[in-house]
């Protein structure tokens, strides 16, 4: 409903354009971009997970932009509130140096880093405006948590089983790896 | 018994067996089994002799006929002849009295009509045609070809069974005295019954190759009794000489025997060879061929000049071995082997035609030169060796001359008193202490071995020739058949004169024994006395026979009122008459007897006997010491003593070169030449292999390997520095593979 | 809104992901990199399931499943790496070295 709100459309006359929606998406794009910039770059290793959370919760708004709200707040709880806390406490248990540290990076691998990723993004990006040039978002499909829902206790039945099992998994092998022996 | 002959060579090699096997445990120590045997072989011989006598008393008609008792799996001669119809007139079926056959021959032999050739012309003559008889068994079949092993009956082979096995017999009685305690007693009488044995199979053979092998055996026998102590070396000396002279010999036989067989046709049978030989189907050149080969052999076997050499040395040997082998029988399987094969020679030499043939030649110059060594011999033996071989010169020489019948009689008349000869020496040396030296050691002997003088007198008169006695009957027939003088063939005159010159020097050197040994007074160191009746009951035997003997052939001319049925009668049971021996039309003749040739040869024998006893009686001055007063004559002495040279010429310097010079270039040319290519072979391959390991495997092979190897561990090595172990380095490669790919994949396939 | 926008913001984050991945020295912020790129592949799925149907945010969630558990066993190897070394320096770890 609040994603209906957001999506509210300005019509011309030969297209619909919606305002508001467009306006969050940029102001959320920008500022993920930014933060997430600052992960992968900041000298303080608190300040990187900080960042991550604002990364983190833009996806979160992403997600409400596209009507999926049960996902969003998903996001929002699995991620910054179990997730990001667990980067937390590997940081404490770590006992990654607090403050300024200058030996977060490996400068060496900085330029091959760069390319590296412009290369991908180079790539990704021709081919992402090769192919959807001006395509619209249609909202056409049924987007509820209904049929979410629906799909997954029906159609993925047991992916979502499997899932479980692993996250049983990897509980027992975060335990058995982790404890003292 | 005619049919079944073979059971006298059987008698005799089972006494072998016997003798050998239990002879040692036997009383007597094995001579009663060889006694038995042979005293059975002899009587059978005897019976044999009969039933052949009466055989050859029947006459038949027509060639065929005569050929009946021929077995046709042995020989084909009586199937060609039947193919070819060689029957006559036609009237033989009926007429074939006793010819006793399982009818394999007799259908075919009477239902064919007309006959030509030889055998009408026989049956006109009044001769009567000689039925052998051919018994055969198959022995193996090699290359398509059937070899046979089987017995020929006819009047040489009976003639000698019966001699064979009369001497063998005397002389096995003879050596129970003789050889007595000796350290091979039974060995030696096992090898006494195994000589006779092999000499009955190789006279009974009707075929050539078994008459190789009876050959080969009883050369064998030889060299084993003249060896017969061969812990002294002189004996097995002596004994390995003659072996190995006979060998020389022996390749003449092989390649003699071959060439027949592949000129007959591929036969072995003797009749079938003889009969092709006499009708003129095998050329004369290969008749030569095959008879000068079979000649090589007769010298060797039969002593005769260049290869007697191995008969005196032969010597070594026990005494009644001598008396055995080298007098009476085993020198005769050469004679007995021209005379079986007859054809072959009289057509390959032409001895009907010509003057001068190699028989003739080789007869008699061993008849002349042999007797004429007998003249420096100190031994006894070695002079009655030397006999033997002048009288076998004598007997090859008859054959030379066309003189079958002639020969054989002779070989007859020899075997006698040859052996009575040989035995009367032994029974001198068995009283003088095994000694032989007649000028050292004896002399007088007259006085106290009356018997063994009176024997050994009388058989060297008979050998001398002198009328009545054996030696001159047979002696005169050879002469006469040489037809010197114009006489019958008129054609072999230069042999005659040999042959007289020889019959001299026989009764000058018999005269010198006689006086050595008999006369005179004793030299010797011993007491001799007479031998006791084991030796001398045989040498009477022999002695009787050396004088009864002759009257078996008289000559025509000669009867002197006897019955007709008396004269020849040796020649009508023995020669043969038929396809497969000369007869007329080949130009084979027989001599007549002549009166003047006759007195001139006993005129001959008589001046031997008498000038020798001149001169030992030192009625003839200007001989004595003749040999050292003239030098020519002192030099023809030790010509004569050095035995021509021939010893010396065989043992130093055909031997000699051999074993040194021929041998060590041999040896040389082994060492150098083919071991040198051998080993140059084997070091060049080595080498090859050398170079080829260093260069090819270890540089080529292994360099490349090693380079390989080489090559992967720098590139690894290279390589491996990509891996730095950081895991933000693969990713990154990773990633930026994985990116570029994906832009490959866009670009081509999207567009 | 065109789609496009949503793909390639989630092109971007994937590419600063990447830059993250490949720079920084400290386990624990390889992790963080490796969030934003589940994330920014999470914004391309539902981005997807709003064209398509809602398997898309089926997919995110599983994803967002999946990361959570990665991140738990993640952090506890980064853990015993520290127990063991005393320092989480990725460039240290260099054991497969070759």
């Amino acid at each position: 409903m609040i994603g209906s709100l957001l999506a509210a459309e300005v019509c011309k006359p030969n297209e619909c354009f919606a305002v508001p929606a467009n306006i969050a998406f940029g102001i959320g794009a920008a500022f993920m971009i930014f933060s997430a910039i600052k992960v992968v770059t900041t000298k303080n290793i608190v300040h990187a997970a900080l960042y991550l959370v604002l990364v983190l919760a833009g996806v979160g708004l992403n997600f409400l932009l596209l009507q999926a709200e049960f996902l969003a707040v998903t996001q929002f709880l699995v991620y910054i509130g179990a997730i990001v806390v667990l980067f937390l406490f590997g940081i404490m248990l770590t006992r990654a140096p607090l403050g300024v540290s200058d030996d977060l990076d490996n400068p060496k691998a900085k330029v091959g880093a760069i390319a590296t990723a412009l290369i991908v993004l180079a790539v990704m990006a021709g081919s992402l405006i090769a192919s959807f040039k001006d395509t619209k978002l249609a909202f056409t499909a049924p987007n509820s948590v209904e049929a979410l829902s629906d799909s997954i206790f029906s159609q993925y039945l047991i992916p979502f089983e499997m899932v479980s099992v692993m996250l049983l998994a990897a509980l027992i092998g975060a335990i058995v790896l982790a404890r003292k022996d | 018994m005619l049919h079944h002959v073979w059971i006298i060579p059987a008698l005799c090699a089972l006494s072998f067996v016997l003798t050998l096997m239990f002879g040692k445990r036997t009383p007597g120590r094995g001579h009663w089994i060889g006694i038995t045997f042979v005293t059975a072989a002899f009587v059978l011989s005897l019976v044999t002799a009969g039933q052949w006598i009466q055989r050859s008393g029947d006459h038949v008609e027509t060639q065929a006929q005569a050929l009946a008792d021929v077995d046709p799996s042995c020989s084909t001669t009586s199937a060609e002849l039947a193919k070819s119809g060689g029957t006559d007139e036609g009237h033989g079926e009926k007429a074939a009295a006793g010819a006793a056959d399982d009818g394999h021959s007799t259908e075919a032999a009477a239902s064919e009509g007309e006959g030509h050739g030889a055998g009408a012309e026989k049956a006109e003559k009044e001769e009567h045609f000689s039925r052998p008889i051919v018994d055969c068994v198959h022995w193996f079949t090699s290359g398509g070809i059937d070899v046979t092993v089987g017995t020929m009956v006819d009047g040489q082979s009976v003639l000698m069974l019966v001699v064979v096995t009369l001497i063998s017999l005397l002389v096995h009685v003879f050596s129970t005295d003789y050889v007595g305690g000796d350290r091979r007693y039974t060995h030696y009488f096992a090898f006494l019954s195994l000589f006779t044995a092999s000499m009955l199979f190789f006279v009974l053979s009707e075929n050539t190759l078994q008459m190789i092998v009876g050959w080969e055996l009883v050369g064998v026998c030889s060299f084993a009794l003249i060896g017969h102590w061969w812990e002294e070396k002189p004996n097995s000396d002596a004994a390995l000489k003659a072996f190995i002279t006979n060998r020389v010999g022996d390749i003449g036989l092989l390649v003699g025997v071959i060439t027949l067989f592949f000129v007959s046709g591929s036969r072995f049978n003797i009749l079938d060879i003889n009969t092709a030989a006499n009708e003129g189907s095998i050329s004369h050149g290969m008749l030569r061929i095959a008879s000068i080969c079979l000649i090589a052999a007769v010298m060797s076997k039969s002593g005769q000049f260049i290869l007697h050499t191995w008969l005196p040395d032969a010597m070594a040997g026990p005494t009644p071995v001598s008396a055995l082998i080298h007098a009476a029988t085993m020198v005769v399987a050469g004679i007995y082997m021209v005379a079986r094969l007859y054809p072959v020679f009289f057509e390959g030499l032409q001895i009907g035609g010509s003057s001068v043939n190699l028989l003739v030649v080789v007869g008699s110059v061993t008849a002349l030169f042999g007797a004429l060594l007998g003249f420096v011999q100190k031994d006894i033996k070695k002079t009655l060796a030397y006999s033997t071989v002048s009288q076998l010169g004598f007997m090859v020489a008859a054959l030379g001359v066309g003189a079958w019948t002639a020969a054989l009689f002779h070989l007859f008349t020899h075997a006698m008193f040859k052996a009575c000869l040989f035995l009367g020496a032994g029974s001198l040396s068995h009283a003088n202490h095994h000694s032989f030296n007649m000028v050292d050691d004896m002399g007088g002997m007259r006085k106290v071995m009356p018997r063994t003088f009176a024997t050994y007198v009388i058989a060297a008169l008979s050998l001398c020739g002198i009328f009545p006695l054996a030696g001159f009957w047979s002696k005169d027939e050879i002469l006469a058949g040489t037809g010197g003088w114009n006489y019958a063939n008129g054609a072999y005159t230069f042999s005659m004169i040999m042959l007289l010159a020889a019959a001299f020097c026989t009764a000058a050197y018999m005269t010198r024994t006689v006086w050595y040994a008999f006369l005179g007074e004793y030299r010797g160191h011993h007491h001799p006395h007479e031998s006791g009746p084991r030796i001398t009951i045989p040498l009477i035997v022999l002695s009787v026979m050396a004088v009864i003997a002759g009257f078996a052939n008289i000559p025509e001319g000669f009867r002197m009122g006897l019955p007709a049925s008396w004269a020849l009668k040796f020649e009508h049971i023995v020669e043969p008459v038929g396809i497969f021996f000369p007869g007329k039309e080949q130009g084979f003749t027989h001599a007549e007897f002549n009166g003047k040739l006759a007195l001139v040869a006993t005129l001959v024998g008589v001046l031997g006997i008498v000038i020798p006893l001149a001169f030992y009686y030192g009625k003839l001055p200007f001989l004595v010491n003749l040999s050292s007063r003239v030098k020519f004559f002192g030099f023809l002495k030790r010509i004569l003593e050095n035995k021509y040279y021939l010893d010396w010429l065989y043992t130093d310097v055909i031997v000699g070169f051999v074993k040194l010079p021929l041998a060590k270039a041999t040896y040389w040319f082994n060492q150098n030449a083919i071991d040198g290519v051998v080993n140059g072979a084997g070091k060049s391959a080595a080498a090859t292999g050398r170079w080829v390991y260093k260069y090819i495997d270890q540089g080529v092979v292994d360099g490349t390997v090693n380079t390989i190897g080489t090559v992967a561990g720098s590139s690894g090595e290279e390589l491996r520095r990509s891996q730095t172990g950081h895991v933000q380095q693969y990713a990154a490669l990773f990633f930026a593979a994985a990116a570029l790919l994906a832009g490959v994949i866009v670009v081509v396939v999207g567009g | 809104m065109l789609i496009n926008q949503f793909l390639l913001l989630a092109a971007v984050l994937f590419s600063i992901g990447v830059y993250g991945v490949l720079v920084r020295r400290n386990g624990v912020l390889v992790l963080m990199s490796i969030e934003l790129i589940l994330n920014a592949v999470n914004i391309n799925l539902v981005a997807f399931g709003a064209q398509h149907g809602v398997s898309g945010q089926v997919f995110a969630l599983f994803v967002i499943a999946v990361a959570a558990a990665e991140v738990g066993v993640g952090l506890a190897i980064i853990l015993l790496i520290y127990r063991n070394r005393h320092s989480i320096d990725l460039d240290e770890l260099d054991e497969l070295k070759g």
